[in-house]
């Protein structure tokens, strides 16, 4: 039976990982290879690595980064952050990422998605979207790193994605991202049942429950953390025991 | 020991070729006849479009080379599929190790999502390819085809029906998970091949 995936996030600056809360103050925890490898190790099932600096010179160090996660780590991994264009996904895989995520440029300019999945493959192409519930219920899509609100609306721009070409969609609730209170649980689960392609929760992981109902209620594919995991808050190992003992399909 | 990679137009090769230099193995990529021929090991990995890549390694005489080869070789995904019969990928004649065509994967229910992505659990394994790696435990796939059950089937792995996680006949083996990007598992997978 396919395994439910486990994922840790490690946001890139300046060849350093960083872990954002609500998208702002950051805190340093280390070597994004270092750490990429020892999360590998502890048996996450896949890595993704975000360069969360936009500057030319900053991109430079990102793509050695890769390169070096690459040669150390032998689990599959995806890359994102600052992808604008083809050029970038061909750059990132050719430093040897398994996938690409790509966020605000898709939104600014849908057909990048179908040009990535036709030239590399839907496998490749996963596209991040950043979400907020707002007042009013509806989930509004966010670019910018959730700063700039798009008037589109969730589901709807998900579902274009999958019919453009995208492999997989990694959502993230700022509502729930960095409060430690549970992934997007309802939304999730709606996503999960409009969508053929695999769905990555994103935001909220605080306790090991959360985990669980990512994947039960909430019918993710696969469950993103960056913090909890930083700052062993959560174990891997201890996480994956857990899940199995709770039914969840888990490789161990 | 020299291990040789089959370089075609296939993508996804330097994968392979970092994860056997995390054995402490350096591989050579060639479409040399003769390299191939002298090196110990051959693998032949990537990832493509059946017909697409057929029709190269026709162009380049490498399906002659590779049927021609006596040492062991390991097929990786597509390249699985590529030493099977015939594919239905583009509809296209294969290299015939193994006389078994390849299927596409259709869902049969809705949660059943294609490509086949993630990690699952390999069953009765039964090949020197897989010493030391007991029943359960889980590769990483990335694939839309699949070579169903025969005689040549040497691990199995469920994804809306069972099918060949690998295969085995005399010096050919072949795999349509990713050892590469398998873990520790992969990894002893990769070990078990160098070591025959």
């Amino acid at each position: 039976m396919l395994a439910k995936r486990i994922i840790p996030c490690l946001d890139v600056q300046g060849g350093e990982t960083v872990k954002g809360t609500c998208f702002v103050n950051l805190r340093s925890a280390g070597d994004p290879v270092e750490l990429g490898r020892l999360y590998s190790e502890q048996g996450a099932d896949e890595l993704v690595f975000l360069d969360i600096t936009a500057s030319h010179e900053g991109r430079k160090t990102f793509t050695s980064v890769v390169r070096r996660v690459a040669a150390a780590v032998n689990i599959p991994f995806t890359v994102g952050g600052g992808v604008n264009e083809l050029g970038d996904v061909e750059r990132l895989l050719a430093a040897g990422a398994d996938k690409v995520s790509l966020n605000s440029a898709a939104l600014r300019e849908p057909r990048l998605i179908d040009e990535i999945s036709t030239r590399f493959g839907a496998q490749v192409c996963v596209l991040a979207i950043d979400a907020r519930q707002e007042a009013d219920g509806h989930w509004q899509c966010y670019i910018n790193g959730g700063r700039v609100p798009v008037g589109r609306d969730l589901f709807d721009w998900a579902h274009e994605a999958q019919e453009r070409g995208a492999g997989e969609i990694l959502f993230t609730s700022m509502n729930h991202d960095g409060v430690k209170t549970g992934f997007a649980n309802d939304a999730l689960a709606a996503l999960s049942a409009s969508l053929s392609i695999p769905v990555i929760a994103s935001g909220g992981a605080g306790a090991m429950s959360h985990f669980r109902d990512a994947f039960s209620v909430g019918r993710a594919d696969a469950a993103l953390a960056a913090s909890v995991f930083h700052f062993g808050e959560i174990a891997i190992p201890a996480l994956k025991e857990y899940l199995r003992k709770e039914n969840i399909n888990v490789r161990i | 020991m020299s291990v040789a990679i089959v370089k075609y137009n296939a993508g996804n090769i330097r994968s392979v070729v970092l994860a056997l230099r995390r054995l402490g193995v350096e591989p050579l990529l060639t479409d040399d006849p003769r390299q191939l021929a002298a090196a110990d090991k051959v693998l032949f990995p990537g990832q493509g479009e059946a017909s697409h890549v057929m029709a190269y390694l026709r162009e380049h005489k490498l399906d002659e080379v590779i049927l021609s080869l006596r040492q062991p070789v390991l097929g990786i995904c597509i390249g699985q599929q590529l030493l099977c019969a015939r594919s239905a990928e583009g509809d296209v004649d294969c290299l015939g190790i193994f006389d078994v065509p390849v299927e596409r994967l259709i869902p049969q229910e809705r949660q059943q999502k294609v490509p086949h992505m993630g990690w699952n659990s390999l069953t009765s394994v039964t090949s020197p390819l897989f010493a030391g790696i007991s029943d359960g435990e889980y590769v990483y796939y990335v694939h839309s085809y699949y070579v169903p059950l025969c005689q040549w089937t040497v691990a199995v792995t469920d994804y809306i029906q069972p099918f060949s996680a690998a295969l085995r006949r005399e010096n050919f083996y072949a795999t349509q998970f990713h050892p590469e990007k398998s873990g520790g598992v992969g990894e002893r997978i990769l070990r078990n091949f160098l070591q025959m």
